[in-house]
């Protein structure tokens, strides 16, 4: 047979299959159940895709989802939730031209510009990786309490969490808040830039890959308006980021922040200038979801 | 006492996942080069004394030019590279090491005599988990406690014993690495090959020339190693003995030193104690490894009411244990490392015998070829006799009786050592009694020989000093 590199006759113009962007809810993508979608454009205003609208219904859905995945998760030793966080990282490194095209297209950035970026997100999600059976060494500890006691503080995960992700940085801003919410054993209900949610969605198709269970991350697109509120009313979301929610103080944050008051959510409210391009950001983050729990214990024969 | 209800079948898990090359070099600067001196040490297999393959005996100049290599490489490319960047290898490794894992398990059953069930479902596993976790450290050393910036201390002479070969460089590689320190590790004599196999893996990684380099050898080869004049830290782990001798030639040179030492460790089980689930955790304290643990519970200080009826369970539970060919899955006790670690423990069973204490083993068929040493229980044991005192180093259990906790806590601290302990009861509140008056660095309850790359691990008094492991095991690499 002849060593062929060319097809032996022209081939016919071929048209690219497109791609559909869909919600990811318990592991699986569907459409908003509204059957609605908004459309997206790059930063210079081209049309790129439709997105799915989510509704107040598909947020509902995915606290479900993520509370369902919570047990499972939490419970999971840290070293497999870390391993689980570098298969993120790892399977992110494989799509790297897709991440970098779309970032490129939201963000208005040059191709080596969204690489850099790229990077960062990927880089990113290995040091939250790493934070995962860290965490407790460096928050706990032994309590010297005056008396006979075994006394000892051991950081948990919260729950489930409401993540609005920053608009501005649809993939690494998306990222550095995600990785510190479900590195120490929380699930999440994340609502992605709703601008810019492409990256999101193609993320979401990376974690479906990374052996992370079902629920535990929940990607919703669509109307920042529509999808925060119920997040921060509904009585099953333990805490909220609101990171993406406007500049401190803005109306958006502080009416989420007071209907998260009714059950009193931990909320994380908006920083004034995140910079997410800083190598080491810390645990501020992922301390900002995680409770203390104090083992009291008497000591003696 | 109990019949067969079935034939007795093997499953002998295969070698053919295992090339081992007729010979092998030294590891330096990232590449296998000769050894200067011709010399070379044939390493076999202790389960039936056949050569597995010979590797080279690194003289003075070969250490030498291992320390050249992994000076270069920390000053040009391993302290300068940012933290997340070294921890990117040695994710590498843990994913390389988990990948070979049946192969390194087979390898290091093969030159250790060590059991497969043990090195596939223990020593890997902890391989790759020490990797991946030191690796998460790597960009994070400011959030240690260890001040603000800690800095690595340069080039680390790391020696390791034969016990857990893999496991013992995984534990000194893998912090010293994620701190920024590049090493000179020589492994035991008689249990090189998986170090070499780990040569291989570090030129898979990609790992820059010179940042590990491994230098085989005996005493002599140690010896150059860690008393090396541009090492910057010494690391050992092996026996007291040695650990003296190291800490004296260290000495007024302002090397950092830490020592991983011998141990007599106690397990005391109380009256209250969860009986079969002790007789296990006793079992695995002495037995796992072939007793080849530093760590391991060689004294049992058991309380007097209960002694008759848990060491008749303990009698029974060994005779269950199969002893035999490494390889066979269903093997509890494998080979003993070298003939000279046998003639070790039966120079010691010969002096109990000879002090009237009464050994006992149950009937066992010791293969004809190898190195084998059948499970032994010494009961009557005072801590006068030698076996209470010594470290056997071998699959032999010294029994003592208390009658009060404060006498169970003066016997197990009776002892110039201080690695382990372990406590068997059901009331916490006598655990934590008990364990805060040990003087050991790890105390067990109801459970024994557990270990994990994020918990710290080390002895008090003649155990050494210094820790492995978790937060506090990164303070032995950084200044």
């Amino acid at each position: 047979m002849a060593d062929r590199t060319d097809p032996p006759f022209p081939a016919p113009a071929r048209v690219a299959v497109r791609r559909t962007y869909k919600l990811y809810l318990g592991g699986a993508f569907p459409r908003s159940e509204s059957g609605r979608s908004y459309p997206v454009t790059s930063s210079r205003g081209v049309h790129l895709a439709n997105a799915a609208q989510a509704s107040r219904k598909d947020a509902r859905d995915a606290v479900v989802a993520a509370r369902k995945a919570f047990p499972g998760w939490s419970g999971r030793t840290a070293y497999n939730r870390g391993q689980i966080l570098y298969r993120v990282a790892e399977m992110m490194e494989g799509r790297r031209a897709q991440f970098a095209e779309e970032t490129a297209a939201a963000e208005g950035v040059s191709r080596a510009g969204a690489e850099r970026l790229v990077s960062a997100a990927i880089d990113r999600w290995v040091y939250y990786a790493g934070w995962a059976d860290k965490i407790g060494q460096v928050l706990g500890g032994a309590n010297q309490v005056s008396g006979p006691f075994f006394n000892h503080s051991e950081p948990e995960p919260t729950g489930v969490v409401g993540v609005i992700a920053p608009a501005g940085s649809p993939l690494l801003g998306l990222v550095s808040v995600l990785a510190p919410v479900i590195t120490s054993g929380n699930t999440a209900v994340l609502v992605a830039s709703e601008c810019a949610p492409l990256p999101a969605v193609t993320l979401a198709e990376a974690l479906a890959t990374s052996d992370l269970p079902a629920g535990v991350v929940n990607i919703l697109t669509g109307r920042l308006g529509e999808l925060a509120p119920p997040l921060a009313g509904h009585a099953d979301v333990n805490a909220l980021d609101l990171t993406g929610a406007g500049d401190p103080g803005s109306e958006l944050a502080s009416e989420l922040e007071e209907s998260a008051a009714t059950t009193l959510k931990r909320v994380l409210r908006p920083g004034l200038h995140d910079d997410w391009t800083v190598a080491d950001p810390g645990v501020s983050r992922i301390r900002s979801f995680m409770e203390i729990k104090t083992v009291w214990h008497p000591v003696g024969v | 006492m109990t019949e067969e209800i079935f034939e007795y079948a093997p499953a002998p898990e295969s070698r053919s996942t295992v090339s081992i090359r007729p010979s092998y070099d030294l590891f330096v600067d990232g590449e296998f080069v000769e050894a200067k001196s011709d010399e070379r040490i044939v390493t076999i297999n202790p389960a039936d004394e056949e050569p597995l393959s010979e590797v080279a005996v690194a003289s003075e100049a070969d250490v030498d030019r291992a320390f050249t290599a992994a000076r270069r490489a920390f000053e040009r490319v391993w302290s300068p590279l940012p933290g997340a960047e070294r921890g990117k290898y040695l994710f590498r490794i843990a994913r390389i090491i988990q990948e070979r894992a049946r192969e390194l398990a087979v390898l290091e059953s093969l030159d250790n005599g060590k059991p497969i069930k043990e090195t596939r479902d223990v020593d890997l596993p902890l391989v790759a988990a020490h990797f991946f976790y030191h690796a998460g450290w790597a960009d994070k050393l400011a959030h240690a406690g260890l001040g603000p910036s800690p800095r690595p201390l340069g080039v680390a002479a790391q020696v390791i014993p034969w016990n857990f070969p893999l496991l013992m460089l995984a534990w000194k590689v893998a912090p010293a690495l994620a701190t920024g320190n590049t090493v000179v590790l020589k492994p035991a004599e008689t249990t090189p090959l998986t170090a070499l196999a780990f040569a291989e893996i570090c030129q898979e990684a990609g790992l820059p020339p010179g940042v590990v380099n491994i230098v085989t050898g005996a005493g002599d080869t140690g010896r150059a190693v860690v008393a090396h004049p541009d090492a910057d830290k010494v690391a050992f782990t092996g026996s007291t003995e040695v650990g003296r001798e190291i800490a004296r030639a260290v000495a007024g040179t302002g090397r950092r030193l830490s020592l991983e030492l011998g141990g007599k460790g106690a397990n005391i089980v109380y009256d209250d104690a969860a009986i079969d689930q002790a007789v296990e955790g006793i079992v695995s304290g002495i037995f796992f490894n072939q007793g080849h643990v530093c760590c391991a519970g060689s004294r049992l200080l058991v309380q007097e009411s209960i002694a008759e009826e848990l060491l008749a369970k303990l009698r029974a539970r060994i005779e269950r244990l199969r002893l035999g060919d490494p390889l066979d899955k269903n093997t509890d006790i494998g080979a003993i490392n070298s003939a000279a670690q046998l003639a070790r423990i039966r120079e010691l069973v010969a002096v109990g015998e000879a002090e009237g204490v009464s050994g006992w083993s149950p009937a066992c068929l010791i293969p004809e070829r190898g190195f084998w040493f059948p499970p032994t229980v010494f009961t009557g044991v005072t801590q006068a006799h030698r076996v209470a005192r010594e470290e056997i180093f071998g699959p032999v259990l010294s029994v003592l009786t208390f009658r009060t906790p404060e006498e169970a806590v003066a016997k197990a601290n009776n002892t110039p050592y201080g690695l382990s302990a372990g406590v068997w009861t059901e009331k916490g509140s006598r655990m934590l009694w008990t364990a805060s008056r040990l003087r050991a660095g790890v105390v067990w309850s109801n459970t024994f020989n557990m270990f994990d790359p994020a918990s710290p691990f080390g002895g008090y008094k003649e155990s050494g000093y210094g820790r492995e492991g978790g937060r506090h095991g990164l303070e032995a690499y950084l200044g």
